[in-house]
């Protein structure tokens, strides 16, 4: 269950961006809809506990998350939020493992390299598990990052634009696989884009003005 | 995946500037070490050569080359002294203990030194086989000399005129190997002990069988032509220098200027020379010290500037790291770790290339006095691991502060 409550944003000290508030019942997929600039990576960043809002309340599995001190809500993202970038971002000094074993750690978690395999095989990937990112397909790194995100089960899954910059049949592709992915491990899964090829896919659309 | 581990893996992400920091830094402890090593040695074999002998007579000229010839074997000797002066000095009421030196000699360039038994007191000497020297052409051997010529008890060997050439050897007479010396690990291991009439034989009957036998040379035995039959009498007989312990603190003011305002000798103080040589040292150890400080010091740049480099392009990493779930404060010791993983692995290589380059040095050496080592490890080298460590935080605090404080939210807003 995540709730925002009266959240409002100062951006660069003075504009303010109010949002309206969303409730999201567990294990629901909701389309983040708004046009680039409308203050939909401020939202997921509000969302995801990177960035206080000035005003406003975010409870993710009954937690007030920015009542946590900086270090408790770090490790709360690291086991309750898995986060997909736009772009792929992996470590480039690790291999594919071990950038998924990074994610288990710092959540605090113990190491399980039988679910990294797990999810690595779910995501057709296994056979990379021990190459560096350098080594990867632009698509093959994407669906790596979505195996990091869901790495640790958590309850919100969150993804950032995941198919602007593919072309339709990837797009297709990826989005299939975060909804797959997201039924697998029980998260609840918010997409944000402007992409309108993604919208039928989604019968819960929160917009933005 | 320990903080160890990133770091780990993220330097030799870079092998390239990994290395080259890792050489900057080894360079710079590797001359700190070297300096260390030598200095250290240098100092405690000078001090353990002469820490007995409050004063050496010779004859007049360098009160430097006196001390380093008659303490330390190392210089000529400054000429000789008639032993008729020496004898009186020796009487002194200022005078504990007197010891005779009669250089002129080697054997395959270790020093044959003609004493007497006050030599033996001096030094604190002990045979591990054999006696001591007694009767002329009787020799004691040094530890470091039965070792290296090969020689025990029992053996013979002819020795040779000057102090390092091997021509002209005195072939008419052997010396006998009566006793070894236990190790002292001062510079006596490296002589070889006889009767100060034994050096005076040599060379009386060098200058009737061989005339050729140069004259004039610092440091050797001048025998008068005139004289040489009487060989036990005191007229023209002439030692090298005499090794003075005072009686009484009392002796240090009045001695010496007693020596130089009332006989054609010298005196020199053994501590003073050593100040004085050590603070002529002193400036070119400076040079360098200041120079390996300086090489560190650019090492610190050097890591601070590859760190903070890799900072901004690992910003995006380290964002992504917090979105993982790393605290602040696991970022920060992520880049420390990283500058101290160069640092110490810098120090370490330059505190092992330091000894085997001293071990290489003192390899070479020719002077077997003076042999320095790098096997011994000195407690202050403790002190270079920790200007390491120091090296290390200092040069990657502000970029470890950076990514503690560093706003994940605009740099991921950013790409």
């Amino acid at each position: 269950m995540i709730a925002i409550k009266s959240v409002k944003h100062n951006y660069n000290g003075q504009q303010q961006l109010s949002f309206k508030d969303w409730n999201i019942k567990d294990g629901e997929q909701w389309l983040l809809l708004g046009e680039s600039g409308s203050g939909k990576t401020t939202l997921l960043h509000i969302l995801t506990g990177i960035l206080k809002p000035a005003q406003g309340e975010v409870n993710i599995d009954s937690t007030s998350i920015y009542n946590l001190s900086s270090k408790e809500l770090d490790q709360f993202r690291g086991r309750k939020i898995g986060i997909i970038f736009q772009r792929p971002h992996l470590i480039k000094s690790l291999t594919i493992t071990e950038n998924l074993l990074l994610a288990q750690s710092f959540a605090k978690l113990p190491e399980d390299k039988k679910r990294i395999d797990e999810v690595l095989e779910s995501l057709d990937i296994l056979s990379k598990k021990n190459a560096y990112p350098n080594e990867l397909s632009q698509g093959q790194l994407q669906r790596v990052s979505i195996a990091r995100a869901v790495i640790n089960k958590p309850a919100l899954l969150i993804a950032d634009e995941p198919t602007s910059s593919l072309d339709d049949k990837n797009a297709e592709a990826v989005l299939a696989l975060l909804m797959q992915q997201s039924a697998l491990n029980n998260a609840t899964l918010v997409v944000a884009t402007h992409d309108k090829r993604v919208k039928d896919a989604f019968t819960n659309t929160y917009s933005l003005a | 995946m320990s903080p160890l581990k990133i770091s780990w893996k993220s330097l030799w992400s870079k092998p390239l500037s990994a290395w080259l920091n890792i050489m900057l830094i080894a360079f710079g402890t590797g001359i700190l070490t070297i300096l260390l090593l030598a200095s250290t040695q240098i100092e405690e074999k000078l001090n353990n050569n002469s820490k007995d002998i409050d004063l050496v007579v010779g004859a007049k000229g360098s009160p430097l080359q006196l001390i380093l010839s008659s303490i330390y074997y190392i210089d000529f000797p400054t000429g000789n002294i008639p032993l008729k002066e020496a004898n009186e000095l020796s009487r002194s009421p200022f005078v504990k203990r007197a010891t005779p030196l009669a250089l002129g000699d080697n054997y395959n360039g270790v020093r044959i030194v003609g004493t007497d038994s006050n030599f033996v007191s001096l030094y604190g000497l002990k045979t591990q086989s054999g006696k001591f020297w007694s009767a002329n052409f009787e020799a004691t051997i040094g530890a470091t000399v039965a070792k290296e010529q090969n020689l025990k008890v029992g053996d013979t060997f002819f020795g040779a005129h000057g102090l390092t050439e091997v021509k002209d050897v005195h072939d008419h007479h052997a010396y006998k190997v009566v006793g070894i010396l236990v190790p002292q690990q001062n510079v006596t291991d490296n002589l070889i002990l006889t009767n100060v009439a034994s050096i005076w034989k040599m060379h009386d009957e060098g200058e009737h069988e061989a005339a050729a036998v140069a004259h004039g040379e610092p440091g050797h035995i001048h025998t008068d032509d005139e004289h040489a039959e009487e060989a036990e009498s005191l007229e023209g007989k002439e030692i090298t220098a005499l090794l003075i312990q005072y009686r009484s603190p009392m002796s240090v003011a009045m001695f010496p200027r007693m020596v130089n305002q009332m006989t054609s000798l010298q005196s020199a103080s053994p501590a003073m020379e050593s100040t004085r040589l050590f603070s002529l040292i002193g400036v070119g150890v400076d040079t360098l010290q200041w120079f390996a400080v300086l090489i560190m010091l650019i090492a610190a740049i050097s890591v601070f500037v590859n760190l903070y480099n890799s900072l901004k392009e690992r910003s995006y990493d380290l964002a992504i790291m917090r979105t993982l779930g790393a605290s602040r404060t696991k970022l920060f010791f992520i880049v420390i770790l990283e500058g101290l993983l160069l640092t110490i692995a810098g120090t370490i290589v330059g505190l092992v290339l330091g000894h085997f380059a001293m071990e290489i040095i003192g390899h070479y050496q020719e002077s077997s006095q003076a042999k320095l080592t790098g096997r011994i490890f000195l407690n202050s080298e403790l002190y270079l691991l920790l200007a390491g460590l120091a090296i290390g935080i200092f040069a990657s605090i502000i970029p470890a502060l950076q990514a503690y404080r560093s706003n994940i939210s605009k740099i991921l807003a950013k790409n």
